[in-house]
């Protein structure tokens, strides 16, 4: 390698994996969230028309969360070919690593005015467990949530990985995992206060959890991560390691018989996925205000699957775009036709499957050339498959991909 | 890696103060000393109780052109297996150069000492571009980390350029490769093969599906690699193999018949009998 272009600084290059138009939707985005909600919701008297109620920072806070969880499961299966239906699981342990801090911040305001935890002076525990010591620290939790969930998802990789576990194989024992932990949780020994997991938190870093200020903040964290997200996303995938991680999906023997060792490279972005799902976990727990097992269900971990596949594998915006689609539809659904919900959450995987391959962004790819077809002037013969514009995102990877038919 | 250099004590504790008897190799360095570059002796592969290789023995020598030839279910293809690693021998030895064990080392170790492998069906990247699948093959360092940091530089460029004009594909560079023909493909697989400077090339049927301008293209392209690099081809055109002129062997039920000049072996009776039937 030649010294000049390797001594761009990453900043740079990170910052050059966006081009013009995607840096100036992030920044409409970006003033969207920091400067409009927060003066729309704070500012403004609740009578205002413009007013945005506290429902819809929570729900459009918890979306947002959704959405880095979507982009870090595409980065996986869209690109990596590898299905992981325990990706509810590193979202969760996020949420209980910082939900471990929040717990301790209650301080002595909880029902039993304890320094421990509610659930603990339940169980009659004298002092917190070993594994809770410093928790009290904001630092230490933040620490936690980035080291937890990432070792447990590198040593379970590493061994699935290097036995070549691969395909449905590899999504049913996530999914086990999953589920194991789940009833791990659900016992009250575990010291994650069992079946009800963490609630009734107070504050944050000593301010009032429930403050709309606090909610316009953490509302605003989670954007800023959603767009951290999609940059460093979007660096990997348009980098050698990108095109190297693609061709993992399509071809690993070849990548091996030219010598790139792919354990390494699905352990990286397997573990770096599971980190960002932790991420928006600990993001998620302070705005919803509850974390319990029941997030490790293996309901949980499909629909992750299903928005990515309905937003539309393989492009980064899709996984964002299907976590809110699906997401918004559920909020709607669940209120509207509670009892209809999970039939119609089947019903989308299914369309999007058959119909819609690569999904929403798929779909509008599609319309989109079609319509150029349509005008380009009847002089010129169109061509029968117009050329990939530049702007066009990678092919999504083709339906029969690993794992795409589990 | 000049060849000349390599002197080998054969004395593994020799004192490493003496370096003109002796010289030291880097760990995982080819060594082409007695002029070998692969050694499979007595190589046993048995699936299920069928003998896929029986007590094979092969050594090709430094810059040569090998061809394989034998009927279906020889074992051509499995031998290519142990020689990358993909498949273990059951029994026996096989080494790469004078120092590497192939038996113990793993695909993508084997592919970084220096064997490069084309399949007999072209497996190359569909959805990557001709460039990028060049790109990706190109030999350097295949580690994470600088896959992660990795920039084409001018040098790159260049020799990707230059293989691009190889294999005539200078026109498709921005092509998926999904799209090429059947012979464009297995031309682009012989690229990558390029790319990846190997100095021991394995080419399972290299000509299949291609026309008779393209096959002798292709003899000529690797008549102009024997030399600096050892080559073996599998192949079943009689034509082809008879273009490439080297040394003949023949595979049958997993261990070698017969060797030598193609006339020889075409002449050979055990061979006209494995080949027409008894």
């Amino acid at each position: 390698m030649s010294s000049s272009p390797a001594r761009t600084p990453f900043i740079v290059r990170l910052g050059r994996s966006f081009d013009a138009r995607s840096w100036l939707l992030v920044g409409l985005f970006a003033v969207f969230a920091l400067i409009v909600v927060p003066v729309l919701h704070l500012l403004l008297p609740p009578e205002s028309p413009l007013h945005l109620s506290t429902y819809f920072i929570t729900l459009t806070g918890k979306i947002l969360c959704y959405a880095i969880v979507a982009v870090a499961m595409d980065l996986i299966w869209g690109y990596g070919g590898i299905l992981s239906l325990g990706h509810g699981l590193f979202f969760a342990l996020g949420g209980y690593t910082f939900g471990m801090y929040l717990m301790r911040e209650i301080g002595r305001d909880g029902s039993y005015q304890s320094d421990l935890p509610d659930f603990m002076v339940f169980l009659d525990w004298q002092e917190v467990p070993w594994f809770w010591t410093g928790s009290e620290h904001f630092v230490w939790a933040v620490l936690l949530v980035l080291i937890v969930p990432a070792l447990i998802a590198f040593v379970f990789g590493f061994f699935a990985f290097r036995s070549r576990i691969k395909g449905v194989y590899f999504s049913i024992i996530t999914q086990a995992l999953t589920y194991a932990a789940m009833l791990l949780f659900f016992r009250n020994e575990t010291g994650f206060g069992g079946n009800n997991g963490f609630t009734d938190f107070k504050r944050i870093l000593g301010y009032s959890i429930t403050a709309p200020e606090t909610r316009v903040v953490l509302f605003g964290l989670s954007a800023l991560a959603l767009i951290g997200t999609l940059l460093l996303a979007r660096f990997l995938v348009t980098s050698k390691f990108g095109r190297i991680l693609t061709a993992i999906r399509d071809s690993e023997s070849r990548v091996m018989f030219i010598g790139y060792n792919p354990l390494w490279y699905k352990l990286f972005v397997w573990t770096l996925s599971a980190m960002l799902c932790a991420i928006a976990g600990a993001l998620y727990v302070p705005q919803v205000g509850i974390i319990n097992p029941s997030e490790m269900a293996v309901a949980n971990s499909i629909e992750i699957a299903i928005w990515v596949a309905v937003g539309g594998r393989g492009t980064l915006i899709g996984a964002v775009i299907g976590a809110f689609i699906v997401n918004l539809a559920k909020s709607w659904f669940t209120v509207s036709f509670p009892e209809y919900w999970l039939f119609f959450l089947g019903a989308l995987f299914i369309v999007s499957t058959l119909w819609l391959p690569q999904g929403v962004v798929g779909l509008f790819l599609r319309l989109r050339s079609r319509s150029r077809q349509a005008t380009r002037p009847a002089t010129s013969p169109a061509p029968r498959a117009p050329q990939p514009t530049p702007v066009e995102p990678r092919p999504a990877p083709p339906p029969a991909a690993k794992g795409a038919r589990a | 890696m000049n060849t000349g250099d390599l002197v080998v004590s054969d004395n593994p504790d020799w004192d490493s103060g003496s370096a003109e008897l002796g010289h030291m190799l880097k760990p995982g360095q080819l060594d082409l000393s007695h002029k070998v570059v692969l050694y499979l002796e007595d190589i046993t592969v048995s699936f299920d109780g069928f003998r896929a290789l029986n007590k094979l023995s092969l050594a090709i020598d430094a810059g040569e052109l090998r061809c394989i030839i034998g009927p279906n279910g020889a074992g051509k293809t499995t031998m290519m297996d142990v020689i990358t690693g993909k498949t273990r021998p059951d029994e026996g030895t096989a080494f790469f150069g004078q120092t590497l064990d192939l038996t113990r080392l793993s695909e993508p170790e084997i592919a970084h000492a220096g064997i490069g492998r084309k399949f007999q069906k072209p497996t190359i990247f569909e959805n990557h571009t001709v460039f990028e699948n060049l790109e990706l093959a190109m030999k350097t360092d295949k580690r994470v980390w600088r896959s992660l940091m990795a920039m084409l530089d001018s040098a790159a460029s260049d020799r990707i350029a230059e293989t691009l004009q190889t294999i005539r594909l200078g026109a498709h560079a921005k092509r998926l490769a999904g799209l090429l023909s059947h012979g464009q493909k297995q031309w682009l697989e012989i690229g990558m093969l390029l790319m990846q400077e190997p100095r021991l090339l394995l080419l399972d049927e290299p000509v299949a599906g291609m026309t008779d301008e393209e096959t002798e293209r292709t003899g000529e392209l690797f008549l102009s690699l024997a030399g600096q690099h050892s080559l073996v081809v599998v192949e079943h055109d009689m034509a082809f193999v008879k273009q490439l002129g080297g040394k003949v062997t023949v595979l049958h039920e997993g261990s070698v018949l017969a060797e030598g000049a193609l006339d020889e072996v075409q002449a050979d009776a055990r061979v006209i009998e494995v080949y027409l039937g008894r």
